[in-house]
């Protein structure tokens, strides 16, 4: 990678830098700003401060910066969860806030941060609700009508890609976090989506599960062109597995680029306002982190 | 550990699926969540359902055959027929206990049915809508706000009228939407309905209606407020087939509308964000439905009382049996509903013959005991 000095004095690194050249945006952000008070408050504290990148068709994005920095909060304002009050957000070329909440559920799946299961559906039935915004809308409308012999092939497959068939018949409330989770993403991969948002998809997840999604979403994205946006907290994780990583602090961002980029111990260290230890991971050669040992002083 | 992502199916699946494009998926998958059982089919919903109304239906025969003097099945049946082929008794000695049949039993029977259904379907909707199990109208305040209507009408003379019957539904409509509005607008930040904040404006409500209530009671003259007394703790009186009709009336509509939005309940059970997420406007269907609620809610109440276990506890023990899909839960639940009532104001008529109990104290001692009993039974399975 080129020297890493210069990087940091630009700040911010040209969203087209990378080699997926030849792709329309998945989303072209511009100028977001976006507050929680709706109200004309002035004071008002923006979550999401002028916010401006691509996200490339085909690629995987991670999302990382410090607790409060804005990760959720741009997440859904992409989901069309919320709408910013200032900029404009173009999904595959097409204005987002123009687009009916069903359009949008066609294109885009989401994976939440909390999946709370209340009511005992059936891992099957909950994968299959996923189909729903495909649905023929006179057909939800009458609140009848059944699923398609197609809405059950894609939702089995989904259930194969995310390893749960064996669990079809199991009720929601009864799974553990893992499979919980993973009949979340499963549902979202129902939905034949385009795009994926991901909310800390790994925080629950023991080690074994943690690679698995990661290389499924990879996967996806290679066999099918999937476009990923990852929201995580874990450096290591989103250093090995996404095509770029954007950093943001208190709703700005930081820095924009592929991991040799971003993740840099000065960089990080005026973020997040601890010392890190950046080296290389022995196998993929991408950088690692690792936190400072205890004679340290100073900690996250 | 066999947890292994297949990979190699991805391939399989198109990034859009264009409609027709999955037979090959298809010829070597052939509906395998089907067989097990994990989703609800065609067959199953009307097995479910025929088991339900035929149950229904053989409950209402017994409901007649009791009451503080007994009539044999056979009479009974016999009095339906000539009834429905419009064919006059030629039996003088029969005559007495048809009358018995038709103009106090029968209509009394109806409208428990009728009630017992509408709690159980507005129990649904509304669990599924709060993402609460326990939730049911009463719980929001809607129930005792259209009973705070209805006393309202009955103070000013409303239920002494002719117009009482189609009237007094009216009121309880008037204030559980009163009720709604008031909690829409109190719990609404942000423009939306946060869920937690909406239960307890509920709360809050429901102790203030219920104080307005005890006002109302309280300077009614001692024989009116008597009568209202027994109504708010939840009795059935035989209603003429007029005011039957005129609930009747309300009642279609009311659950015509939540009938509808069956597939959009299953959605919304998973959560306001995520049902947005899969494509729904969450706040004009929350709107919609809290009308259906408010519509459903007013007519029962005027004509019932607070008749308030059935809304949180059928609901809840059919989800336990039949699982949690709605296109079955709610047409299910309000079979149930409406049984568990004829049954329990059938008791409420009968134990201590002629003095009457309020339904509402057999159906929680029913009820509570049962729902337990249910609790119990799903956890020796599942373990």
């Amino acid at each position: 990678m080129s020297g890493t000095s210069q990087h940091q004095a630009i700040g911010m690194m040209s969203s087209d830098s990378i080699p997926l050249l030849g792709r329309s945006p998945a989303y072209d952000v511009e100028s977001v700003r976006f507050c929680y008070q709706s109200n004309e408050s002035q004071a008002a504290r923006w979550v999401l401060d002028n916010i401006s990148f691509h996200v490339q068709e085909g690629e995987v994005l991670g999302v990382v910066g410090p607790n409060g920095s804005g990760k959720t909060s741009l997440l859904k304002v992409l989901a069309r969860l919320m709408t910013p009050q200032q900029g404009r957000i173009n999904l595959f070329g097409q204005d987002l806030a123009a687009k009916a909440q069903r359009e949008v559920a066609c294109v885009v799946g989401v994976v939440p941060q909390d999946s709370q299961m209340l009511f005992p559906f059936t891992v099957a039935e909950s994968v299959l609700m996923g189909r729903f915004p495909h649905q023929s809308r006179d057909r939800w409308i009458s609140g009848f009508g059944w699923e398609s012999r197609e809405d059950l092939a894609i939702a089995e497959q989904a259930m194969m890609t995310m390893d749960i068939v064996h669990l079809a018949h199991r009720s929601v409330t009864d799974l553990s976090g893992g499979e919980r989770q993973r009949t979340v993403i499963a549902r979202a991969l129902a939905q034949t989506p385009k795009v994926l948002l991901l909310d800390e998809p790994t925080a629950f997840l023991d080690l074994q599960h943690q690679v698995e999604i990661c290389s499924v979403l990879r996967r996806l994205r290679d066999e099918r062109g999937l476009t990923v946006v990852l929201v995580s907290h874990d450096l290591n994780l989103v250093s090995q597995y996404c095509d770029r990583i954007l950093l943001l602090d208190r709703g700005q961002i930081v820095r924009l680029g592929g991991p040799d980029e971003v993740i840099e111990p000065a960089v990080l260290e005026s973020v997040y306002r601890c010392r890190v230890l950046v080296d290389r991971h022995p196998s993929s050669g991408l950088p690692r982190i690792t936190l400072p040992g205890r004679h340290v002083s100073g900690d996250a | 550990m066999v947890h292994v992502i297949r990979e190699d199916l991805l391939k399989q699946l198109p990034a859009t699926v264009e409609p027709g494009s999955c037979t090959e998926i298809l010829s070597h998958e052939p509906g395998r969540m089907v067989s097990q059982g994990a989703i609800l089919t065609n067959s199953r919903w009307m097995a479910t359902l025929g088991v339900l109304s035929f149950t229904a239906i053989a409950v209402g025969l017994i409901c007649l055959h009791f009451g503080a003097q007994p009539i044999a099945y056979g009479e009974v049946l016999r009095a339906l027929f000539d009834t429905v082929s419009l064919k006059d008794s030629t039996d003088e000695t029969s005559d007495i206990a048809r009358t018995i049949l038709l103009q106090v039993r029968l209509p009394r029977i109806l409208l428990g049915f009728l009630v017992g259904c509408s709690l159980a379907s507005v129990g649904v909707a509304l669990q599924a809508l709060l993402r609460n199990p326990l939730a049911d109208p009463y719980v929001l305040g809607v129930s005792s706000g259209a009973a705070l209507g209805a006393a309202v009408g009955i103070l000013f003379g409303v239920g002494t009228t002719f117009l009482a019957e189609t009237a007094l539904p009216a009121c309880g409509f008037a204030g559980g939407l009163v009720a709604l509005v008031v909690i829409y607008r109190m719990a609404a930040t942000y423009g939306q309905l946060p869920i937690h904040s909406l239960l307890l404006t509920g709360v809050i409500l429901n102790a203030i209606f219920s104080a307005l209530i005890m006002f109302i009671t309280s300077i009614l003259e001692p024989n009116r407020s008597y009568g209202m007394m027994a109504w708010l703790m939840g009795t059935l009186t035989a209603p003429t087939y007029g005011s039957l009709v005129a609930l009747i009336i309300y009642l279609s509509i009311g659950l015509f509308l939540l009938f509808r939005h069956m597939r959009v309940l299953n959605i919304l059970a998973l959560g306001e964000e995520s049902a947005r997420t899969l494509g729904i406007d969450t706040e004009q269907v929350k709107r919609s439905l809290f009308m259906v609620t408010a519509l459903v809610t007013g007519a029962v109440v005027s004509v019932s009382g607070m008749i308030g276990f059935i809304g949180m506890v059928v609901p809840h023990a059919v989800r336990l049996v039949i699982g949690a899909d709605h296109r079955l839960l709610l047409p299910a639940s309000a079979l149930v509903g409406g049984t568990f009532l004829m049954g329990a104001d059938t008791i409420a008529r009968t134990l201590i013959a002629p003095t009457e109990i309020p339904v509402g104290i057999i159906t929680a001692l029913a009820g509570g005991p049962f729902f337990v009993y249910l609790l119990l039974w799903r956890k020796d399975r599942l373990a």
